[in-house]
């Protein structure tokens, strides 16, 4: 490359700044300060309808108030307890069903003819074109009683299964189960494992393959230790863009969950919308909010590590 | 440079025999009819240009491909049915094919692993060619932290190290610079002659087949037009093509005008050549006379001999350094390339453009060529 003039490459270094930045700068305001305005909800005492100040200042006495009563409480509370850590499992068995199935489908995908790859991924992409929560509505009745999909499980015999692993309480019912639940949310979240997988395995160097097959390796181990080491980053990225968005997940438990399956999402509902607590709501949400950040946060520390130490 | 012209010879038992191959894409033999021997311990080079077939027929050998019919038998045992990762057989691929993900210590051990070998005999053998390929210091490095060179002797290493019967390298040195492939051309077969490996490999660069192999087969359009020694393709090409695809030459077209056992005379537009020895090929034959460039010399006095020179200008002159190519204009129109040898560092009386010489070479200096 020939020279490049410094004075271009600043104004390009700028031009770059602003463009990560502007997205930044939305998430900051978007993200960050909504969350602040909450994590200060969640420590404010109520007065009527507003809230206390604070920070006050009388008689030369600055006083910091931070009502942690709230918190107290969601420890104390085992309702809490055993929502965080129901929503925490459903999320991870979401993440895990998608993956399984995700992956094969990314893989085969991402091997198929080059001229059908476009249509698949369009097909991958097609339930989008409907509205999110119709499909999910749409699933209520394929689940109830005399539902199709319901009365082929049940024909198949495959209530007893799903109840034999405590995914369903009783055969033959099918709706308002951690089973419906997790299947809404599989089916949900399905396309985001399946387009970073498919981004990541497009673009593998298929003479690794070779090469492996060439040293010794069958199609099968060369899968676990070429290709699955390889596509990695996808997998990390999808399984991060369906558990975090399951673990918080409102409208899914709604409307398939019933009753029986508690997550947090509708805790938050109801302390924000039934019981008007805006402080506990918003404790709630803070406690939610950190249990998805901190071990993300230590994720990402690990492999920022591991990129450096491979540099 | 090359290796002994023994080695070619030696072990006249096939020890990787290609018998009449054919490999078809859609209708198209990308490999055609292929027939080949290969001695043990030999270095044989495919060269072609692209698309003549020489990586489809490498990948037959690794099994990546299966030949449309014909057999490839390596040391008696017949690699038809056998996945590549059966066969006793190692590639280094074109621009290596390194793990990404494993360290240059893991990619060697790779191989090794498959075969389930205890794990102290896997690391005396990565650590002996870790030796070999003088990398030890670089046994905890990933591949993207290595220079193009050390890449390449990674991926010599890895496909080294289960001491394969046979050793494939796919354009060996094609992602290097020039200079430091001429390096490693003789480092390369230094290695693979410690090692006694039986090596094919695929080039489509002539030099480097020349230098490192012990023969070469001139490949075009899935076929082979010539198979033999470096010098001997060189210097007795079978046809036009083989002449001018290796090195340079100058083809004159002309016709046979005397025939006798130990010489012949053909007669061409611009001069009459005294063949030294006799040909298959009858009175008034039309044929080419192949002429290398550094076979023939210039001099602005006429030589003595009436055969073999003719007369013209030169009209391009290329320096090089070491030689200088001289562009002759003859009578009828024919330029011919001559190549003289620097010898002295400044001469007084150069040749020079526009200048008018005589052009003679030796009657042994000919290939005549009737197809």
């Amino acid at each position: 490359m020939a020279a490049a003039d410094p004075s271009l490459l600043k104004r390009l270094a700028t031009g770059r700044m602003a463009v990560i930045g502007i997205p930044y700068a939305w998430l900051l305001l978007f993200f960050l300060l909504p969350f602040l305005i909450l994590a200060k909800i969640s420590v404010s005492e109520m007065e009527n309808v507003s809230f206390k100040d604070l920070i006050t200042y009388k008689d030369g006495l600055l006083q910091l108030q931070l009502k942690l009563s709230n918190y107290v409480f969601i420890t104390e509370d085992a309702l809490y307890y055993k929502t965080y850590i129901a929503s925490l499992q459903y999320a991870a068995a979401t993440t895990l069903l998608c993956l399984f199935i995700g992956y094969p489908f990314a893989y085969f995908m991402a091997r198929a003819k080059a001229s059908v790859q476009p249509t698949l991924l369009l097909l991958v992409m097609l339930p989008f074109w409907t509205s999110f929560l119709l499909r999910v509505y749409a699933w209520k009745g394929l689940l109830s009683e005399h539902g199709w999909v319901a009365e082929a499980l049940i024909g198949l015999g495959l209530d007893q299964v799903l109840a034999g692993l405590g995914a369903i309480t009783t055969p033959g019912k099918l709706m308002n189960t951690p089973f419906s639940l997790v299947l809404g949310m599989t089916y949900t979240y399905l396309p985001f494992m399946i387009l970073p997988l498919y981004g990541n395995l497009a673009k593998m160097d298929l003479r690794l393959l070779e090469a492996a097959a060439d040293l010794g390796a069958t199609p099968w181990t060369a899968f676990w230790k070429i290709t699955v080491p390889l596509s990695m980053a996808g997998i990390v990225a999808g399984s991060m863009l369906v558990f975090i968005p399951c673990v918080g997940e409102f409208v899914i438990p709604e409307l398939l969950g019933g009753p029986e399956t508690l997550m947090i999402g509708r805790v938050v509902w109801d302390e924000f919308f039934s019981n008007n607590d805006w402080p506990m709501a918003s404790a709630v949400a803070v406690v939610m909010i950190l249990l998805i950040i901190v071990p993300l946060a230590l994720f990402n520390k690990y492999q920022a590590e591991a990129r450096e130490v491979a540099r | 440079m090359s290796s002994p012209p023994a080695k070619a010879a030696a072990g006249n038992a096939a020890y990787l025999s290609i018998q009449d191959v054919v490999k078809e894409f859609d209708g198209y033999k990308a490999v055609n009819h292929v027939s080949l021997d290969i001695a043990k311990g030999e270095i044989f080079a495919l060269l072609g240009s692209s698309g003549c077939g020489k990586t489809t027929l490498l990948r037959l050998l690794a099994g990546f491909d299966a030949p449309t019919s014909g057999r490839i038998v390596l040391n008696g045992t017949d690699l038809a049915d056998m996945p590549p990762y059966e066969r006793p057989i190692n590639m280094m691929f074109q621009s290596y094919a390194l793990f990404p993900h494993l360290t240059v210590w893991q990619n060697i051990a790779f191989g090794l692993q498959r075969e389930r070998l205890p794990k102290d005999q896997i690391a005396q053998r990565v650590e002996a060619m870790l030796k070999l390929v003088q990398l030890g210091k670089f046994a905890q490095r990933k591949p993207h932290q290595l220079s193009g060179g050390q890449q390449q002797r990674v991926a010599l290493a890895r496909s080294l190290a289960k001491q394969p019967q046979m050793l494939l390298l796919d354009e060996p040195l094609g992602a290097l610079d020039k200079k430091l492939r001429e390096e490693t051309q003789i480092e390369l077969v230094n290695i693979i002659e410690q090692v006694g490996v039986t090596c094919v490999m695929v080039t489509h660069d002539q030099e480097e087949a020349m230098t490192m192999a012990s023969r070469i087969a001139i490949m075009s359009e899935g076929r082979f037009l010539q198979v033999g020694a470096p010098a001997d393709i060189y210097e007795t090409p079978a046809t036009k093509f083989v002449a001018d695809f290796i090195g340079n030459v100058n083809l004159l077209p002309g016709t046979v005008e005397t025939d006798e056992a130990d010489h012949v005379i053909i007669a061409c537009a611009d001069c009459r050549h005294y063949v030294g020895h006799g040909i298959t090929g009858t009175l008034g034959m039309p044929v080419t006379v192949a002429l290398r460039p550094e076979k023939i010399h210039v001099t602005r006095s006429k030589p003595a001999d009436d055969f073999n020179t003719a007369h013209g200008t030169i009209k391009e002159l290329s320096y090089f350094g070491s030689f200088t190519v001289y562009h002759v204009e003859l009578a009828s129109g024919l330029r011919l390339k001559v190549s003289q040898a620097n010898t002295v560092r400044h001469k007084d009386d150069e040749l020079t453009w526009g200048d008018a010489v005589w052009a003679h070479w030796s009657r042994s200096a000919h290939v005549v060529l009737t197809q």
